[in-house]
């Protein structure tokens, strides 16, 4: 009974294409038509560009938190620009670039960061998940999706999202697992962007890479230089043949870097330092990009000022939104009404009915009493089952 | 018609709805050639196949996970979780997303998927193979919380649930699976999801209970009109969520007392939703304070002491007695 060895050496392969100096390896060079690549590099200018339009957005109060995708355009775009209409992409929640790849118009995306479940509704057509946020949960649905195509006799692939972070979750390896042993046809794109909030890479996983982490559940993960749209868009359009050919799931894991914070909410300066982010910026997906497209003569004049003013528009779109009542909020809880949810939303209609005369009067009460606290809303009725507060 | 007990009844239900309609699959730890480890799935692997019979890998969280990818997708799977002990390692899909994705996409998608999940005391078992947890799904807005009481609803709540558009948690009765056979229609029965049902009528004090507990409840009652000549009205709630709230109120305006039974520990469980309701539906008609036997508030005891914790024929004889002479 000698030991013996039973597993052979794996290695994994990485794919890079088009330098952070714009240096091309011609060999490996895709022949993307030049319509789509200047598809591809309008879509990164505007991800650049609403990302940048959003932050500004955010601080001034307009939008709430959102995740910045400053320096992920290239993974985004690379992976999703090879899916077809009738394929499925399952985001995270830090893919606007792919989501305005998709089609979800920017004042949609602007809504949802504004706190309006309507910004999170795809269109009837449109195969895609909204953003989710608990971390590696929206991978097993992929699988799921995955399944379901396979099980219909449909050719669609699915890809789903996820970063370095989510790795690290159960949802993860067991998304994984089902993938493998099921052999469904979806595609895993983890952008590795070296940070989750505040922890490192090297404290999120002892494996050299992690594409290596497919190879455990049957499958091939390949790792690609994520700020090179090149490397990413042949990665993934192998992957996405692979799948579409029933030969089964694959792992892109796409090397980039956050160059901003992990939300609107966070301060990246308390836990890495300047020097790094300087040298990733050097390595700027859109920067690189455009020194390629420049070699080949495919820039076009004058496409920042329309990629602003379109976005220009869909702010202004987003902000002459007609106000809602909140009753919709009882319209998809359920399919259908229960009688006890029904009573809930006849009580809140009331008090919407109420409202505007309440509303009145506390607009006609003084700010502030004599002794410089806040006065009471004396003078309104109380609402139902509220109240007057106690005075001696 | 044929004598059934629940576990073939249940069996019924996912035969004629799979017959039915080619997008409902079932999917879970050993429900394939095994044929669950209760025998709930038995033989629907070799009529239908190891696509829509699916033995997953042992892993709850992507077997609800992978579930609502299948349901955002058309299909309609049913999910066995071999044990509701081990519901917890796929609770977040189950709250964060399973009840979520028709409010989260405002009605574009939604999850119509069932997860059966055997629950319940009484057999004897192991840890995390003998408590009830359904007032953690009940508290969930989005999702539905069915326990059915016998063969014949079993099967028919089964076939409701399978073509209910929203999520539904449908917890089986361990101690029911064998306890009793009933005649079971040959042809498809459905029930209305949210109905609970007065098992049995009576002027003196409604009892509410559900699931396994209901045997207990009838038994008392029993004992209550032979013993005290008392009239014991059975309301079987059938659905945990949404709740029957006005079919509780209506028996309590009429019998003017309560005792509420359940397995579940007690601090925080349905029987406290319960008595709420039936305050605000009821109040003036209430003789005396709603009682609630229930198991404790400690964490599984094992097996050998669960008769002391669960509720039994006595503790739910002294509850109403001590109802009835308030």
């Amino acid at each position: 009974m000698p030991r013996t060895i039973i597993e052979p050496q794996f290695t994994i392969e990485h794919l890079s294409i088009l330098d952070a100096d714009g240096n091309l390896d011609s060999a490996l060079e895709p022949p993307i038509p030049p319509e789509e690549l200047k598809r591809l590099y309008r879509a990164m200018l505007l991800g650049r560009r609403f990302d940048e339009r959003m932050l500004r957005l955010q601080r001034q109060g307009r939008i709430g938190t959102f995740a910045p995708i400053k320096g992920q355009e290239a993974a985004q775009l690379g992976s999703v620009a090879n899916l077809r209409r009738t394929d499925w992409m399952v985001p995270s929640f830090r893919e606007t670039a792919s989501m305005l790849w998709r089609g979800w118009p920017m004042e949609k995306i602007l809504l949802f960061f504004a706190g309006y479940l309507e910004g999170g509704q795809p269109a009837p057509d449109q195969r895609d998940l909204p953003v989710c946020i608990p971390v590696a949960t929206q991978l097993p649905h992929a699988v799921g999706l995955a399944y379901a195509a396979q099980y219909r006799g449909d050719d669609a692939v699915v890809m789903v999202y996820c970063g370095d972070g989510a790795t690290s979750e159960g949802d993860f390896h067991e998304a994984m697992n089902f993938a493998g042993v099921w052999h469904v046809p979806v595609v895993f794109v983890v952008q590795n962007n070296q940070w989750a909030i505040s922890i490192p890479l090297k404290k999120q996983t002892n494996s050299r890479t992690i594409a290596q982490k497919a190879l455990a559940y049957g499958f091939p993960g390949v790792q690609v230089d994520g700020n090179d749209v090149l490397a990413v868009h042949v990665a993934s359009r192998e992957a996405v043949a692979r799948a579409r050919a029933g030969e089964g799931p694959t792992l892109i894991e796409c090397v980039t870097y956050r160059l901003g914070m992990h939300t609107t909410s966070d301060d990246p300066t308390k836990y890495r330092s300047a020097e790094e982010v300087a040298a990733w910026e050097r390595k700027d997906p859109l920067t690189r990009f455009t020194t390629y497209m420049q070699k080949r003569g495919l820039l076009e004049a004058g496409l920042e000022e329309q990629v602003d003013e379109e976005i220009a528009r869909a702010v202004r779109a987003f902000e002459a939104t007609p106000a809602v009542d909140p009753l919709v909020m009882f319209d998809h809880a359920y399919r259908n009404l229960s009688p006890a949810l029904a009573a809930q939303r006849a009580e809140m209609q009331a008090r919407l009915a109420q409202a505007p005369a309440e509303g009145a009067a506390a607009a006609a009460a003084p700010s502030a009493s004599g002794d410089g606290e806040a006065a009471p809303v004396s003078e309104s009725p109380p609402m139902r089952g509220q109240r007057r507060p106690w005075r001696s | 018609m044929a004598k059934l007990n629940m576990v073939k009844a249940l069996n019924l239900a996912l035969l004629q709805e799979m017959e039915r309609d080619p997008d409902v699959l079932v999917i879970g730890e050993d429900v394939g050639v095994d044929g669950g480890v209760f025998r709930v799935t038995e033989d629907l692997h070799r009529k239908f196949g190891s696509n829509r019979v699916m033995d997953s890998p042992l892993a709850e969280a992507a077997i609800i996970g992978a579930s609502v990818g299948m349901a955002l997708y058309g299909l309609k799977p049913v999910c066995e979780i071999q044990f509701s002990g081990f519901a917890f390692q796929c609770f977040h899909q189950i709250e964060n997303h399973a009840a979520r994705y028709r409010m989260r996409t405002q009605g574009r998608f939604g999850c119509q998927m069932v997860m059966r999940m055997p629950y319940g005391g009484g057999v004897r078992a192991l840890e995390h193979h003998s408590e009830s947890e359904e007032q953690f799904y009940a508290h969930i807005p989005g999702l539905k919380m069915v326990i059915p009481s016998g063969p014949r609803n079993a099967r028919a709540l089964l076939a409701s649930a399978i073509r209910d558009p929203d999520p539904v948690i449908f917890f089986e009765a361990k101690a029911l699976y064998h306890a009793a056979k009933e005649d079971v229609p040959d042809e498809i029965e459905t029930m209305e999801i949210g109905r609970a049902q007065v098992d049995r009528p009576g002027k003196d004090l409604t009892l509410v209970a559900y699931g396994a507990m209901v045997r207990v409840a009838r038994e008392s009652a029993d004992r209550l009109r032979e013993e005290d000549g008392v009239e014991v009205e059975i309301v079987d709630l059938l659905t945990i969520s949404p709740l029957d709230r006005e079919t509780l109120a209506a028996s309590v305006r009429k019998t003017g007392r309560a005792v509420i039974v359940h397995e579940a520990p007690r601090s925080f469980g349905p029987g406290a939703e319960i008595a709420a309701s039936i305050m605000e539906g009821a109040f003036l008609s209430l003789e005396a304070p709603i009682r609630r036997v229930t198991a404790h508030d400690v964490p599984f005891v094992g097996f050998a002491r669960e008769r002391a914790n669960l509720p039994d024929v006595p503790r739910v004889l002294a509850a109403c007695r001590e109802t009835l002479k308030f």
